[in-house]
């Protein structure tokens, strides 16, 4: 059982391995680098922080 | 093709998603903690005996809740990815918040690493198949969870929700299976630890002790990395991590207090699954399997929030151009910073296979504790820029200077007994953070946007 379990582990990793793999290059080459990296840090605070005391 | 996304969220923009509660905070910080219960604390044992490891779970314990109050403190104010590195650039300055992104990834990668090698060794042993390796179950460790987290932060930290709750509630259980009130029956505290053999290497054991001391709270801080996807961050962020805090304080106490009943100290400073012995010990085979059970969960949990936070530091230097801005994508649909986290995963499969456990926990321990070094310096700092009543917190730790004072002085007494113990990997550590430090000096630094990386809506600090 131990064995078969450590096959199944091989198999499940180079599944999903191979699923992000192609789900990465989807994503790649259907949007733009712009719109892919368009996150900014603290774009919610500026927005809702008004620091007043 | 190139096409824009319709479900932006600011205009034709991704961001991360803010999903989180003060739940997922405590299953983020606790699960990536509670692996030391199940392994780790008890080598403390080794160094000073089993009172030292009990001194240390205390005094340790002060240097964690410092490091819990503080960065409640900071983070509530400082709410974005990357946790003490978005704090130190904003506070300290560009080359301390490089360090600290790297501190951050390099003890959330080699505590990943740790864990993985821990739940391939835990199923090899149970198994006791000769030929079987443990590569097969590291491998799906890292793979399954790196999925988990490429799919989405907020099942990410559910199942980290439910599988700690699970390995918490194990402790719980054998805590009062073996009668607490009662010693003699299963407990042999009196018989284990006596004055002749608490302490046997004398105050130095206890010292030497903190080096795995560490291993009981190590990566609490760890919350923080999840500032920009919780619903409310000045709310969430204090209120899981004093809740984790308080929670790992009882599991860690529970855990010496069976663990040092049950076991010599000879014997506790030296294995690898404490508890899982201390079930073996009790004689249930319900209590055995519980605890097998709960020390790979606890594995898992630990590496599953360790990958959501090294993901997130990574992410957020290339989105200040720290590191090339490619790997500050987020996905589209899943809206996790996808390609940090799959640039990460070849790189703890490889550090998983080459490196033994000893060697990844003290790369891990030696990271994190130049982090809380830091932020002892880190809160004084940010207290005399913006004192109380400039800017909004959404806590206010009380006792300031106090606990940046102890854990300041508990980092550099975790210092010397690291140094006692890995004297050369310390020096190689550090010498490896002044040579990346000169090289994002001098060449590095110059792709960054100066203006842009700082983003809070703050007044100018006092005194400039």
């Amino acid at each position: 059982m131990w064995m078969a379990l450590s096959y199944a582990s091989w198999g499940i990793s180079i599944v999903l391995a191979l699923w992000m793999l192609y789900d990465w290059f989807k994503v790649d080459t259907t949007f733009s680098e712009e719109v892919l990296t368009s996150s900014r840090e603290g774009e919610l605070e500026a927005v809702s922080e008004k620091h007043r005391i | 093709m190139t096409v824009t996304l319709e479900p932006a969220v600011h205009g034709d923009r991704v961001s991360l998603l803010r999903v989180l509660g003060p739940a997922h905070v405590w299953a983020l910080g606790v699960g990536i903690v509670l692996v030391g219960e199940f392994t780790g604390w008890n080598f403390a044992a080794d160094k000073g005996g089993a009172l030292a490891a009990l001194i240390v779970c205390w005094v340790v314990g002060l240097l964690y809740t410092s490091v819990a109050m503080i960065d409640s403190e900071v983070t509530s104010t400082v709410a974005a990815a990357g946790g003490q590195y978005a704090q130190a650039k904003h506070i300290v300055g560009p080359l301390m918040a490089f360090n600290v992104a790297l501190f951050l990834v390099f003890a959330y990668t080699m505590l990943e690493v740790s864990d993985a090698i821990l739940l391939g060794d835990t199923i090899v042993a149970k198994a006791g198949v000769e030929g079987l390796t443990h590569n097969s179950f590291i491998a799906a460790t890292i793979v399954v969870l790196a999925w988990l987290n490429y799919r989405g932060v907020l099942m990410t930290l559910n199942v980290n929700f439910v599988i700690t709750a699970i390995a918490y509630i194990s402790i719980v259980i054998l805590f009062f299976s073996v009668s607490p009130w009662t010693q003699g029956a299963v407990l042999k505290l009196n018989e284990l630890v006596t004055p002749g053999n608490a302490l046997p290497y004398g105050w130095i054991g206890v010292i030497a002790a903190f080096q795995f001391g560490i291993w009981y709270y190590l990566g609490i801080e760890g919350t923080t990395q999840a500032a920009e996807e919780v619903r409310s961050p000045a709310r969430s962020l204090p209120y899981g991590t004093m809740a984790g805090m308080i929670t790992l304080l009882i599991a860690a106490a529970m855990t010496w207090y069976v663990c040092a009943s049950m076991m010599p100290w000879e014997y506790l400073g030296i294995t690898y699954y404490p508890l899982w012995d201390a079930g073996k010990l009790t004689g249930s085979p319900l209590l055995e399997n519980l605890l097998f059970i709960a020390t790979l969960l606890a594995a898992l949990a630990s590496a599953n929030g360790c990958i959501n936070d090294a993901a997130r530091a990574w992410f957020s230097l290339g989105r200040d151009r720290y590191l090339p801005t490619w790997f500050s994508a987020v996905h589209p649909k899943y809206r996790t910073p996808y390609r940090s986290i799959l640039f990460l995963l070849p790189i703890a499969l490889a550090f998983a296979f080459i490196a033994d456990l000893n060697q990844a926990i003290t790369f891990s321990i030696l990271s994190g504790v130049l982090q809380y070094t830091f932020m002892s310096i880190n809160i004084v700092m940010f207290r005399k820029k913006w004192p109380l009543g400039s800017i909004r917190r959404g806590y206010t730790h009380p006792f300031h200077p106090l606990p940046a004072i102890v854990l300041f002085c508990l980092c550099v007494v975790t210092f010397f007994a690291i140094f006692l113990g890995f004297g050369s990997q310390l020096i190689a550590m550090v010498a490896f953070y002044f040579l990346i430090s000169l090289w994002f000096h001098f060449y590095r630094y110059r792709f960054v946007r100066r203006g842009d990386q700082f983003t809070m809506p703050w007044p100018k600090p006092q005194g400039y």
